[in-house]
């Protein structure tokens, strides 16, 4: 019995042994669980962040830098405070701010480093760098913000922001991190590939109050971030200065294009906003305000607003009747008042009707390429036959008017760009049914208004177009990136328009002559500038119309070709024309002529936002998503005021 | 005694083999000290790192090895006694003029040195213990001698109790191997008593609900109960049997309510955490030591992440790593291996010292033996136990290995006044 009792001690003794063997066997060998834990638990990646590239203008001048900003940390155990007044008055908090950041960074991690002060000033910094010795356990930890020295370009330049839940999905690279900066809009977004560079990580092995200790496997895994790449952008700081001048108080937009290369000079959205205030720390809130402002200062009508192109539209109309043959340089039609109405002029050829802007002629020449050229004069607008082939026609047509890329985007180098559009066939034949609508239904297609919406891009690329007699190069916003100084190759490509460069001489001296001696205000008229324009007056029907300005000078080998559209404003003539002209001296002469001075004053004081008032415009959408296409217009009942010199007499 | 004979005496005799074994396990202690606290960004030499202390504290052990070995072996019989009251008188004491550690009022600060006065209670206790059950008195049958054993062991559990140290407490509860094999207890006592702990573990562990509760458990109850029955063919009646069914069957019905009732918050974590494999390690509280230390081992491997390689011991994931949590260094540095070696050397040295014991002729020195044993068993059970999860955090160092000069020169002592009553064997008289 003695023996029993030793042995089963003995065995009692080994089965824990055993139990023990067992048990850390299969934690140990068998499972690869803790390992991994163990891995995730004590290695950490730390991702260094590379150096964001600045964008400068087509002179080299700062648009978007980094500026440095200073974070004031404190390790909560390091501190020995002896004085904490004395603390508060050094770096210039009060006693609650500093017992509210100090429970807050205890509250996080007393070993860790956390931030204490945000964002503190290179003045500030300088009064207290030096005691900061003095406090052990707070140092000072440098970063950098996105700074617009100029406050100008915003919605071409755009803004970075942290990336959200939605932009992380859309990442199938798995590049981004939640908390990690994206460009969101503007040039910002379009190139944020370009300039984010790419960031670098190291694995560390950190302990158990995170601090690092040393490198995992000597770097083996570890990469070094690159740097971002700086973009030279076609953008002229002073002219974009100027003409976001000129739209001070004004809701419109401007777009002034190079026509020899498509480079984008200035490209304003009135009213515009400060790019600063959507960085550093006060950015979420500024963005609120900004969202909230009826006059919706974030959008960019530039690109995002769809317009009708009113009377600027006439110079394709008669490009594609003369391309078509159903109108050569000598055809004369009636200012027939009775077809749609038109204001006092003489008779009009061709050119002339683009000098006076007349409506009964471009609705004969758009009723003569519908129906390619079938009917004769005399028969009845209003009672055509089924016979009559216009889907031909107006397939045809709508053929060009793609070729000039209108109502379609242009694909500009901005994310935010939407289409606005031109009508097809089906518009028609779903509204009024297949063979149930003619004409009489779409005539005011003619004159730029009804159906037909483009934006300020769309027409500027017209403007340059024209300018170039007959091609153009899709207009951007960057115009070299990095130290390569490349360019995408889809802004190196030439696009002509399938019109006959002979065409465009007449329209172009018919715009010569409309902003000479037609229906701009001759206050915008400095004839120096060898400005060739034409004007329109938008009918919207949400308010006064809009007044639209497309030109390109110098007449010959132009430099600049502008589109501006100032809503609510009026005629054509007399608000977009003087904005254009001024812009267009300043590109071309660099400051504005005594001839012109007081249309600058004048155009500068002018306001056209007023009191608040409830939603007046037909732009009228949160940024990032798709302007809305203004209502349409019921064509039938159009009549369409004309661009009247009138306004004159002001001066 | 003379010089020369004095000198020839000293490692007469004595077990090498044990010996052996006693200073591998102090060196794999020192090297896993050494690793768990070694920072290469840290001076390599200071009196304040743990592994230059421990260093001293083994010299010291050295020293008391020698003292021990010199003295005569009959002392520790004759002053057992003397010891013991010595010992309960310091246990006393500690609780008033005691400094406080982790919540414990158990130790004596004499400046420079602190001393835990329960550590050395488990050896003067065996020694009294055993000086008791040799003497013409005791009697193995009689209850008046199983009685005054019960209060020899349970005075001092009494005070360490009362010093707020259950760890150290707990220890003594091993005492039951001894008298299981003096016979003071009888046969089924150790099997009664992992029924009963296993029980209030499926007790707690178990939804009332379960069919296992209603059924498995009161069957097997009765099944071991019919087993032992029939094997020690005591004259027993069906009474009996059913009567110990049914107290069985209450108790596992009440373990919840036991559980609840009888143990701190904190404790009942510990025990809970065991049953929950949700763990979090977010938590700054048992889990979160407990998922350290398991993923600290865990990680280990097969062959271990070698020396100076360990990672979450070396980053102070670990809690106490050169103390309680000593294993996880050796876990994770040397793998399933080390933890076989290191395993294999205790129960080595276990087995060895039952063995040692069963050759005495003198119950005394056998009975003392079995206490050694018992001791670094349960020490070496519920520590490991502890660290891979199979047992509830208790704060009890690892013999040998754990960094403390209080555990280590108390091991030390215990360990080698067997060794030199071993070696004195052929002297001792036959006691049965």
């Amino acid at each position: 019995m003695q023996d029993n009792r030793k042995w089963v001690i003995i065995g009692l003794f080994s089965l824990i042994g055993v139990i023990f063997l067992v048990k850390l066997f299969m934690i140990q060998v068998m499972s690869d669980d803790f390992r991994r834990k163990a891995e995730a638990i004590s290695i950490k990646s730390i991702v260094d962040y590379p150096h964001r590239g600045i964008i400068l203008d087509r002179n080299g001048k700062e648009l978007v830098v980094n500026a440095p900003v200073y974070d004031l940390m404190v390790i909560p155990k390091q501190v020995q405070m002896k004085d904490t007044l004395a603390f508060c008055e050094t770096i210039g908090i009060s006693i609650d701010d500093f017992r509210k950041s100090w429970k807050k960074a205890c509250d996080f991690a007393l070993e860790r480093p956390s931030i204490f002060l945000k964002q503190i000033s290179r003045d500030n910094l300088h009064n207290f760098q030096d005691q900061l010795s003095d406090y052990p356990g707070f140092y000072i930890n440098a970063r950098t913000v996105r700074n617009y020295p100029h406050e100008n370009a915003a919605h071409v330049l755009g803004y970075i922001g942290e990336i959200d839940e939605r932009g992380l999905e859309r990442d199938a690279t798995g590049y981004y991190k939640a908390g990690d900066y994206i460009g969101i809009s503007g040039v910002e977004a379009a190139y944020e590939k370009e300039l984010r560079g790419q960031k670098g990580v190291r694995h560390v092995w950190v302990d158990n109050w995170g601090r690092e200790k040393g490198s995992f496997k000597d770097g083996e895994f570890d990469t070094l971030a690159v740097a971002g790449k700086n973009l030279i952008s076609s953008i002229d700081l002073d002219l974009q200065k100027f003409a976001e001048e000129l739209m001070v108080n004004k809701k419109g937009a401007v777009v002034a294009i190079e026509p020899s290369t498509g480079e984008i000079l200035a490209m304003v959205a009135a009213p515009t906003y400060d790019p600063n205030l959507l960085t550093g720390k006060e950015a979420s809130g500024n963005f609120g305000k900004l969202l909230l402002d009826e006059n919706k200062p974030l959008f960019n009508r530039a690109v995002r607003a769809a317009y009708p192109p009113g009377s600027t539209f006439k110079t394709v109309q008669a490009l594609i009747g003369m391309q078509e043959n159903v109108i050569n340089s000598q055809t004369v039609f009636p200012c027939n008042k009775g077809l749609v109405k038109c204001h006092f002029h003489p008779t009009t050829d061709l050119q002339r009707s683009i000098q006076h802007s007349c409506n009964p002629y471009y609705y004969q020449v758009f009723r003569r390429i519908i129906y390619q050229n079938k009917l004769t004069q005399h028969d009845s607008t209003f009672s055509v036959g089924k016979d009559l082939d216009y889907r031909e026609g107006f397939t045809i047509w709508k053929k060009y008017l793609d070729a000039f890329n209108l109502g379609r985007k242009i694909n500009v180098d901005l994310v935010s760009e939407v289409p606005a559009s031109i009508p097809g066939l089906s518009l028609y034949d779903d509204r009024y049914g297949k063979g149930n609508w003619k004409f009489s239904n779409i005539y005011s297609l003619g004159i730029g208004q009804g159906e037909v919406l483009t934006t300020p891009l769309q027409l500027a690329n017209v403007a340059a177009t024209l300018a170039n007699r007959g091609y153009y190069y899709t207009p951007h916003l960057v115009k070299s990136i990095g130290n390569e100084k490349s360019i995408h190759p889809e802004f190196t490509t030439k696009h002509t328009v399938p019109i006959n460069t002979e065409y465009f001489e007449i329209i172009v001296a018919g715009m010569r002559d409309a902003y000479r001696a037609g229906t701009v205000a001759s206050y915008a008229i400095n004839p120096d500038l060898e400005i060739c324009g034409k004007t329109g007056t938008a009918q919207n029907p949400h308010g006064e119309d809009h007044s639209v300005f497309i030109a390109f000078a110098p007449k010959d080998n132009p430099k600049i070709a502008i589109a501006v559209y100032v809503e609510n404003a009026g005629f054509g003539g007399v608000w977009a024309a003087p904005v254009a002209a001024l812009a267009i001296e300043k590109y071309l002469k660099g400051k504005t002529s005594k001839r012109l001075e007081w249309t600058k004053d004048y155009v500068i004081k002018k306001r056209f936002i007023l009191e608040p008032q409830p939603e007046p415009t037909d732009s009228s959408e949160v940024p990032e998503k798709p302007a809305p296409a203004p209502k349409k217009v019921d064509t039938v009942r159009i009549a369409l005021k004309e661009d009247k010199p009138n306004q004159r007499s002001e001066k | 005694m003379k010089n020369n004979r004095h000198k020839s005496s000293i490692g007469e005799g004595v077990d090498g083999l044990t010996i052996l074994i006693y200073f591998a396990l102090l060196a794999v202690g020192w090297v896993s000290i050494f690793a768990a606290v070694y920072d290469p960004a840290q001076p390599w030499f200071s009196f304040s790192l743990n592994y230059t202390k421990q260093l001293i504290w083994i010299g010291t052990a050295l020293v008391i090895i020698v003292l021990i070995l010199s003295f005569d072996y009959r002392n520790y019989e004759t002053f057992a006694y003397i010891g013991y009251g010595l010992m309960l008188f310091l246990l006393l004491i500690v609780m008033f003029v005691g400094k406080e550690i982790n919540g414990a009022r158990s130790w004596l600060d004499f400046g420079p040195i602190r001393l835990q006065p329960s550590e050395f209670a488990k050896f003067i206790t065996a020694l009294a213990l055993a000086k008791f059950l040799v003497s013409s008195e005791a009697k193995t049958e009689s209850l008046r001698t199983k009685i005054i054993a019960g209060v020899i062991l349970f005075l001092p559990v009494a005070f360490i109790i009362l010093q707020n140290d259950t760890g150290s407490a707990l220890v003594f509860s091993v005492f039951v191997f001894v008298l299981y094999r003096e016979k003071i207890l009888p046969e089924w006592i150790l099997f009664g008593g992992v029924m009963m702990a296993i029980l209030f573990v499926v007790g707690l562990a178990l939804k009332p609900q379960s069919l296992f509760y209603f059924l498995v458990i009161p069957i097997l109850t009765i099944a071991v109960l019919i087993i032992l029955y029939i094997k020690e063919k005591k004259p027993s009646t069906i009474v009996f049997i059913l009567s110990v069914s049914v107290a069985l069957i209450i108790y596992v019905y009440s373990t919840k309510y036991i559980f609840e009732q009888f143990l701190a918050p904190h404790q009942q974590e510990r025990i809970l955490v065991l049953l929950n494999d949700d763990i979090d390690p977010q938590g700054r509280g048992t889990r979160y030591n407990l998922f350290h230390s398991k993923v600290a081992i865990g990680s280990g491997g097969l062959w271990g992440k070698g020396f100076l390689n360990g990672t979450q011991t070396k980053l102070n994931y670990v809690p106490e790593q050169s103390t309680d949590f000593i294993f996880c260094t050796v876990g994770e540095e040397y793998g399933w291996l080390g933890s076989l070696l290191v395993i294999g050397l205790y129960l080595f040295l276990m087995i060895r010292l039952i063995l040692l014991a069963e050759r005495q002729r003198d119950k005394f020195v056998r009975i003392y033996g079995y206490s050694v044993a018992s001791i670094l068993f349960f020490h070496f059970a519920i520590n490991i136990a502890m660290t891979i999860g199979l047992f509830p955090v208790v704060g009890i160092p690892l013999p040998f290995l754990s960094y403390g000069g209080s555990s280590l020169w108390s091991f030390t002592i215990l360990l080698f006044i067997f060794i030199k009553l071993d070696a004195h064997r052929e002297q001792q008289m036959e006691r049965k």
